[in-house]
């Protein structure tokens, strides 16, 4: 003690070390700044380029004819919403039951192959969702339709949700599950009434990427959805949706269309937005645990 | 490891203390020769037989043969990594949870046995209850950690689960603290607090046995007053097995000690006996401080 009083401090940092921690600090804020500059670029962009023609109409009106003006998204947007919420009804519960026998039963072979093809498909191009799709459902009964459209945003949610279960759930610490078991909790009541919900709030964050991701997707839809000008509520016959009818109107040679295809992205994005905000709010866990 | 136990010379010092602190030391004085309870005494609630437990190749519990007596406070000693959560596991069967646990030998509770692939496991806990170093509670309210456990553990109807929170609350010393603030968050609770509550919900399930392993390794000596307070209270009615790294509270709260060393039960006796007069030169070594 005495030793630190007299002599040199020895406590402060040296020179070196303050010039390379001000250099990382400043590399790690210049590249959050760019990542955050080129979102909120292309995000200004698109309310620059949409925010003119989102009006009612856009919300309450089916596409005009060509060269009419006016005419909104009303079918896209419901056609969205329908195929969306057709596939989250599929594959939420399949992804998380999945992720909880990754999770839980890990070690098996069986698992390890589920895991395996997982990860594979979970890589796979949105394209080949729609191939899938396309050969299972559309060739079969000779129709693009929404539940072709469904089973191919299914097919690339599930292995987003299953995988990010999976991680949540194995992030539940061993003393909780030992505590619980020791109370003579059986075990599936252990996974599903303590682990689950003691995970929830980072499996809620992967099931809104999976939305957030298959809310634009356009590939998979292309041919299995299709697009369908007329509100249409058939789920056997094609439908509209919102990425599918910005892209028909953003390469089809009219100006009126290039602008409602900006106002469809600008909804799109805010849409998406303002949902996983909502979701956060909703699931946010009061009894977060300590670490 | 707590600075005193390591200074402190001589063994008698922890009997003092225990002393003291109540009559649990001398409650038996009659000097029990062998690990089991002296023929015509009262039977034991938990007998283990010739256990063994491996993990893969390690075997971290050797033939240990130990009875529980009913209503008593057992302690179990021993320097660290030397089996004794190993052995408290296998009492109510948690290291089944384990992957790769093997255990041998039989564990009878009130003469019937726990151990078998027929016997099912969460029957023996409801029976066996266990508390960890770690208080762990659910990731829900003060009053539902509690209640949950009422409802799933204990099979009781919606009516009087109040009341039983209330009970198990109250048994575990923690209603006064907590009584006005039952919706709050198991884990804003603070650490000796979140121990109490891990201990109501171990009692709402109402075992027969309570199991626990260093309960007290991570509170600070009012939190630890706190519980051994509690466990003397608890004894009346329960059994309890408890794990310390602690010689002064084995001293302080519990009728009989086990040491174990290296996976095996050296020696079990009274506490008194076993602070004045071990039998094994280890543990005399172990308690007065000169290995460990
Ligand atoms: N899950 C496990 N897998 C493999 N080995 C284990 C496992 N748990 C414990 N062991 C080993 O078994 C032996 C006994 O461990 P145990 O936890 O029973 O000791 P302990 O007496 O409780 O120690 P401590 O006082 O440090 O808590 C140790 O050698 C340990 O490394
Ligand atoms: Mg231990």
């Amino acid at each position: 003690m005495t030793a630190v009083v007299s002599g040199t401090p020895r406590f402060t940092i040296s020179p070196r070390r303050k010039v390379v921690n001000k250099a990382m600090l400043g590399l790690c804020v210049a590249a959050a700044t760019f990542a955050v500059a080129v979102l909120m670029w292309i995000f200004g962009y698109v309310i620059v380029q949409g925010a003119r023609y989102v009006n009612i109409d856009f919300f309450t009106n089916l596409p005009a004819p060509v060269g009419e003006a006016g005419g909104g998204f009303l079918n896209a947007l419901v056609g969205t919403g329908i195929m969306v919420g057709m596939a989250s009804a599929v594959s939420i519960p399949v992804g998380v039951l999945a992720g909880i026998y990754l999770a839980e039963f890990g070690r098996s072979w069986m698992a390890q192959v589920v895991r395996f093809i997982n990860d594979t498909l979970n890589a796979t191009p949105s394209i080949v969702a729609g191939l899938f799709a396309y050969t299972l459902v559309v060739l079969q009964v000779h129709r693009f339709s929404a539940i072709a459209g469904s089973v191919a945003l299914a097919v690339l949610m599930i292995p987003t949700i299953t995988r990010t279960a999976e991680e949540m759930i194995r992030l539940v610490p061993r003393t909780l599950r030992d505590a619980a078991l020791a109370l003579g909790i059986p075990e599936w009541r252990m996974t599903l009434q303590i682990v689950l919900p003691a995970a929830a709030s980072g499996i809620v964050t992967g099931i809104m990427l999976a939305i957030a991701r298959v809310s634009g997707e356009t590939a998979a839809l292309l041919f299995t959805a299709f697009n369908n000008r007329f509100l249409s509520f058939a789920l056997d016959q094609p439908m509209s949706s919102v990425p599918v009818q910005v892209f028909t109107y953003a390469i089809a040679p009219y100006d009126d269309w290039h602008h409602q295809a900006w106002a469809g992205s600008l909804v799109l994005v805010s849409l998406v937005a303002l949902f996983s905000a909502a979701m956060r709010i909703a699931t946010r866990n009061r009894h977060r645990m300590r670490a | 490891m707590h600075p005193m136990e390591q200074s402190s010379p001589r063994a008698s010092t922890y009997l003092a203390e225990g002393a003291a602190h109540g009559e649990a030391a001398s409650k038996t004085s009659a000097d029990h020769a062998g690990n089991a309870l002296s023929p015509g005494g009262p039977s034991p609630k938990m007998r283990a037989r010739n256990l063994t437990v491996r993990y893969g190749p390690i075997v971290a519990v050797t033939d240990v043969s130990l009875d529980v007596p009913a209503r008593q406070v057992l302690a179990l000693i021993g320097p660290s990594g030397c089996g004794k959560s190993t052995f408290l596991r296998s009492l109510n069967r948690m290291n089944d949870t384990v992957p790769g646990a093997v255990v041998s030998g039989d564990v009878e509770l009130d003469g019937q046995s726990i151990c078998g692939t027929e016997i099912d496991p969460v029957l023996v806990r409801k029976r066996v209850g266990m508390v960890f170093q770690r208080a762990s509670p659910f990731p829900t309210s003060i009053f539902e950690n509690v209640a949950y456990t009422v409802r799933v553990a204990a099979h009781r109807g919606q009516r009087d689960v109040a009341d039983r929170v209330e009970h198990a609350l109250r048994q575990a010393e923690l209603w006064n603290e907590v009584k006005d603030r039952l919706k709050e968050s198991g884990t804003s609770l603070s650490g000796g607090q979140q121990q109490r509550l891990c201990i109501a919900r171990a009692l709402a399930v109402e075992p027969e046995v309570l199991l626990m392993d260093e309960p007290t390794s991570a509170l600070d000596p009012i939190a630890t007053a706190k519980i051994e307070e509690l466990v003397s209270e608890l004894r009346k009615g329960l059994t309890i097995v408890i794990v310390t790294h602690s010689m002064q509270q084995a001293a302080r709260i519990s009728h009989r000690t086990g040491f174990f060393n290296m996976g095996s039960l050296i020696e079990v006796g009274d506490t008194t006996t076993m602070f004045t007069r071990p039998r094994e030169h280890q543990t005399e070594d172990y308690i007065s401080g000169r290995f460990g």
